[in-house]
């Protein structure tokens, strides 16, 4: 158990940004090992920049070093120049806090934001010395843990995992620590892996993939079942109950280096009700827990205090909707004491003018852009998808942005959603032209970007059964947003080409792990960078494992078909996953459910519980807020369109 | 109110670079709540101004850096401001191996730090396991008794060809016996032996102004061809040099007892003093 430091350290002046591996950040803790701790490595399987501001990973580092029994440390994926002259040297996978070889930690416990870093998720394995099949493990190798939103289809990493944690991890951190504490106790003697691991699968929300079977018959999954009697034939995810019980991060994580959200983050809020059908964050983390308006306060003095930040970003799935909103943000003065007046930033805007109007309050000097997501280009589309924004609502919002100086405007769209036609296509461009003319009214520079992303269905989702538009389908689409972009409309895109390829790990079953071992091995990491992104790695993987690309991605799945995480639980019935499919298709908007009546989901019913909301009333503004009428600037059609995938 | 902050960068954080390192002074400074002056217009930033950039990866005893107190802060507080106890909570406010030594008020000035340093002396640890043990002492000796040596090197992200003969005003191998136990210099090097068994350390006082030669480009001439991080695993910068061609040079710590070597100092002073006029005989 020494530090690899001496070894790491004359590599480090011959990379790009070394402060992504000396540690020593602001809030970092002094993690003292001992013989009867549990030694956990959070991982995070992107470079540093990206990886330190993530949240979760920094209170879960928090939480578990403050218990007795056990100790975290920090590490992210080496960029490719340090990796390179790693593996030269055979220099295994280290922590950035003390730079010990990850294969001394008792568990690594890997966050999965997105799907794209599951070949980051081998690599890192394999850098730390450790088999990357589950199944070759020794007892003294360490556990490996997921967690985060990808984890909620772990199957496509079945082989590589030994255990999978759906939902939130501040509890049950501590009851796996305890678990491992005693395995640790007994010695870890031969054969004792797979009873911890039996164990493990025991607590809620924990999934350990190898105490189930699951059949295939051709491409279809036939069953999915536990080894054992005693392990859960569905594991429902972990709720916090009380937001307010857990004000972590005590000690914000400030680094040393630039990284990409460089600021105080204080949560206000999990959960969205907004029910938008295409996001999956938006479903996974129901219900709505709100954290009391004074705790945010305090969390916010004591961040700033404490890191030297005079930025904090509000940070939720739609920070509006906090029903503290207003009494935090004015409360948010400036400190004659300070050098600077701290200043907030709203992630995630809601699209009304009341919300333009916040913005406006929080932005302190030179207003550079603002960023709305409409999603789609018309109202029928929306209800569709279930984001309930009227133009009423987008262009109030845009006047309200030019009338406060604003002169810069971004709007996010998807493309490849369900239903679609090439007038939905081509009103992403109009709506855009009017935002311009908007802003023409005001200043001569008004330009408007239309950010363009092409849909990928996730799991636990009323879209889980959609198939998604190709490459080719997206490309065109893209092609139809540009030809009718008007001047002062810029159009920008995602690569379809990665669409595919995180569909197929998005909606994947546990074959898929076999394609995703193929593509690092071909040299395939980093997939969420463009510059090493390469869509043939991963069909010619498809094709060199007999797998169909399209059954993975393209095909509409049916009511009746076994879905390869449907013993996995968010807490949403399928039935109403099923219904709010089929609304969508009715062009059926569905009003959020802390105003309006329940619609049983499932996620409040099954685990108790119950939004925790501040405030009865919906908030401010917009026809978002207030109850709106649904039939405005759409119909609802009698028979249901089909009209999945149509092409015009 | 102008002061003068001098600090000692050391160990991990030697790999924050440049800009890192602005930024991270301007939370220090909040964290330590100096009344730092503002600047106006839409997006106040602190008045600091920066001293020359310490390359990523090197160390130092002195790096100097200027910032622009607001009076009227000051005068709000309790009319003074405690510089000793802003030198330490800065200290604390920083990463480990950031260390404030100094907050000197300073005069106005004609000249901004970067202008204002001409010339910074280093030592680089230099691993000899991988060569004969004279070539270092022949390679030494013959850049010395040079005219001239012409490097092919980048500025500006264009290659140039460059002569850095008259850009070394200095250059020598020093045992390291002549930093007292007790120095941090001592302790730097106590850290070195630990990279390689052979280390030896090479003085170097180079030019920072007009065609300037960097203490990579020193260990390449030392080494060419090679990658200069694996000629010189470990480097610090142990003066700054403050003083224009009509006026006596000084050390930019002039005063102060950071090495506990005065000697080494005067000779340093001595010597650049003597290189300036344009002799190379100024080596010994």
């Amino acid at each position: 158990m020494t530090s690899l430091w001496t070894r790491v350290e004359p590599l480090l002046a011959r990379v790009r940004k070394p402060a992504r591996y000396i540690g020593c950040e602001d809030g970092a803790i002094e993690p003292r090992h001992g013989p009867g701790k549990v030694a956990w490595l959070l991982a995070y399987p992107d470079v540093y920049e990206v990886g330190l501001p993530n949240q979760g990973l920094q209170i879960l580092y928090e939480i578990l070093n403050e218990r007795a029994d056990a100790v975290a440390e920090r590490t992210y994926a080496p960029w490719v120049d340090l990796e390179a002259l790693m593996r030269e040297r055979s220099i295994p996978l280290f922590s950035v806090d003390t730079h010990r070889a990850a294969s001394d930690f008792d568990v690594i416990a890997f966050n999965l934001s997105a799907e794209l870093v599951y070949t980051n998720v081998l690599n890192m394995i394999d850098l730390a010395g450790v088999p990357i099949h589950a199944d070759r493990r020794r007892p003294d190798d360490p556990l490996v843990i997921v967690g985060g939103h990808a984890a909620f289809n772990p199957e496509p990493l079945a082989d590589f995992i030994d255990v999978a944690v759906l939902g939130e991890g501040e509890e049950v951190v501590s009851e796996i620590t305890e678990i491992v504490r005693e395995w640790k106790a007994s010695g870890r003697t031969e054969g004792s892996r797979d009873a911890v691991l039996r164990a493990l699968s025991k607590v809620p929300g924990v999934y350990v993939p190898s105490m189930y079977e699951v059949e295939y018959e051709r491409e279809r999954t036939m069953s999915i079942t536990p080894r054992y009697p005693d392990v859960p034939s569905l594991v429902v995810k972990r709720t916090v109950s009380d937001l307010a019980e857990w004000d972590y991060p005590r000690r914000p994580l400030a680094p040393l280096t630039e990284v990409v959200h460089d600021r105080l983050a204080v949560e206000v809020f999990r959960g969205c009700t907004r029910g938008c059908r295409f996001c999956q964050a938006g479903m996974i983390t129901r219900p709505v827990r709100e954290r009391p308006a004074e705790q945010v306060r305090t969390m916010i003095t004591r961040g700033l205090e404490r890191t030297g930040y005079n930025e904090v970003s509000l940070t939720s799935l739609s920070t509006a909707d906090f029903s503290g909103v207003e009494s935090v943000v004015s409360s948010i003065v400036p400190d004659p004491t300070a050098c600077g007046a701290p200043t907030v930033s709203l992630p995630s805007l809601r699209v009304d003018a009341f919300t333009v109007g916040l913005a406006a309050q929080v932005a302190s000097g030179r207003r550079s852009g603002l960023t709305f997501a409409p999603e789609a280009g018309t109202w029928r589309l929306r209800t569709v998808i279930n984001k309930l924004i009227t133009e009423a609502d987008l262009y109030g919002a845009v006047e309200s942005a030019y009338a406060n100086g604003w002169s810069r405007m971004k709007l996010y769209f998807l493309t490849g959603l369900p239903t679609e036609t090439d007038d939905d296509t081509r009103g992403i461009a109009e709506l855009a032209a009017g935002c311009v003319a908007i802003g023409k009214k005001y200043t001569s520079r008004a330009n408007v970007t239309v950010s363009l992303g092409g849909f990928v269905p996730k799991a636990h989702t009323p879209f889980q059964w959609f198939g998604q538009n190709g490459v080719d389908e997206l490309r065109r689409k893209i092609g139809v947003v540009r030809s009718a972009a008007s001047k002062g409309v810029h159009v920008k895109w995602h690569d379809p080409a990665a669409s595919l390829a995180e569909g197929v790990a998005s909606r994947g079953d546990r074959r898929v792990g076999r394609v995703i071992e193929r593509v690092w091995r071909e040299g395939g990491t980093f997939q969420e960078w463009s510059e090493f992104f390469r869509l043939d790695r991963w069909t010619d993987a498809l094709a060199a494992e007999g797998l169909d690309v399209e059954w993975f991605t393209t095909r509409h799945r049916d009511e009746n078909e076994l879905l390869p995480w449907e013993h996995l639980s968010a807490g949403l019935h399928r039935d109403f996953l099923w219904q709010d499919w089929r609304a969508a298709l009715d062009e059926h908007g569905l009003p959020d459910c802390r105003w309006t009546p329940c619609y049983d989901c499932g996620v409040c019913t099954g685990d108790g519980l119950e939004h925790v909301v501040a405030s009865p009333i919906p908030p401010a503004g917009g026809s978002q807020g207030t109850g709106q009428d649904l039939s405005v600037g759409g119909r609802v059609p009698e028979a249901v369109p089909v009209r999945l995938g149509a092409r015009t | 109110m102008k002061i003068r902050l001098s600090y000692g960068k050391w160990g991990k954080v030697r790999f924050l670079g440049h800009l890192d390192m602005a930024r991270l002074w301007e939370r220090g400074l909040r964290k330590a709540s100096a009344p730092v002056a503002m600047s106006a217009g839409f997006t106040p930033r602190p008045k600091m101004s920066f001293g020359l950039a310490l390359p990523t990866g090197a160390e130092s005893v002195i790096e100097l850096f200027d910032v622009t107190l607001d009076e009227t802060r000051i005068d709000a507080e309790n009319g003074s401001i405690d510089l000793e106890l802003l030198r330490s909570s800065l200290t604390d406010a920083m990463p480990l191996g950031v260390e404030v030594v100094d907050v000197d008020p300073i005069a106005p000035q004609k000249w901004s730090l970067q202008e204002d340093v001409t010339a910074t002396t280093w030592v680089l640890a230099v691993d000899t396991s991988a060569t004969d043990p004279s070539e270092l002492d022949e390679r030494v000796a013959g850049v010395v008794s040079s005219t001239e040596i012409w490097v092919d090197r980048e500025r500006k992200g264009e290659r140039r060809r460059d002569d850095v003969r008259p850009g070394i005003l200095d250059l020598r191998i020093i045992e390291r016996g002549i930093w007292p136990a007790t120095s941090e210099l001592s302790a730097w090097a106590d850290s070195v032996s630990l990279l390689s068994t052979d280390i030896q350390f090479v003085e170097a006082t180079l030019t920072t102004s007009g065609r300037g030669v960097r203490p990579t480009e020193m260990a390449e001439v030392l080494r060419p061809g090679v990658d200069p991080w694996i000629t010189m695993p470990r480097v610090v910068r142990t003066h700054q040099w403050i003083g224009r061609d009509d006026a006596p040079r000084v050390s930019a710590r002039a005063g102060k007892d950071i090495t506990h070597d005065h000697s080494l100092e005067q000779r340093l002073e001595r010597r650049s003093e003597h290189s300036v006029a344009g002799s190379s005989g100024g080596y010994d």
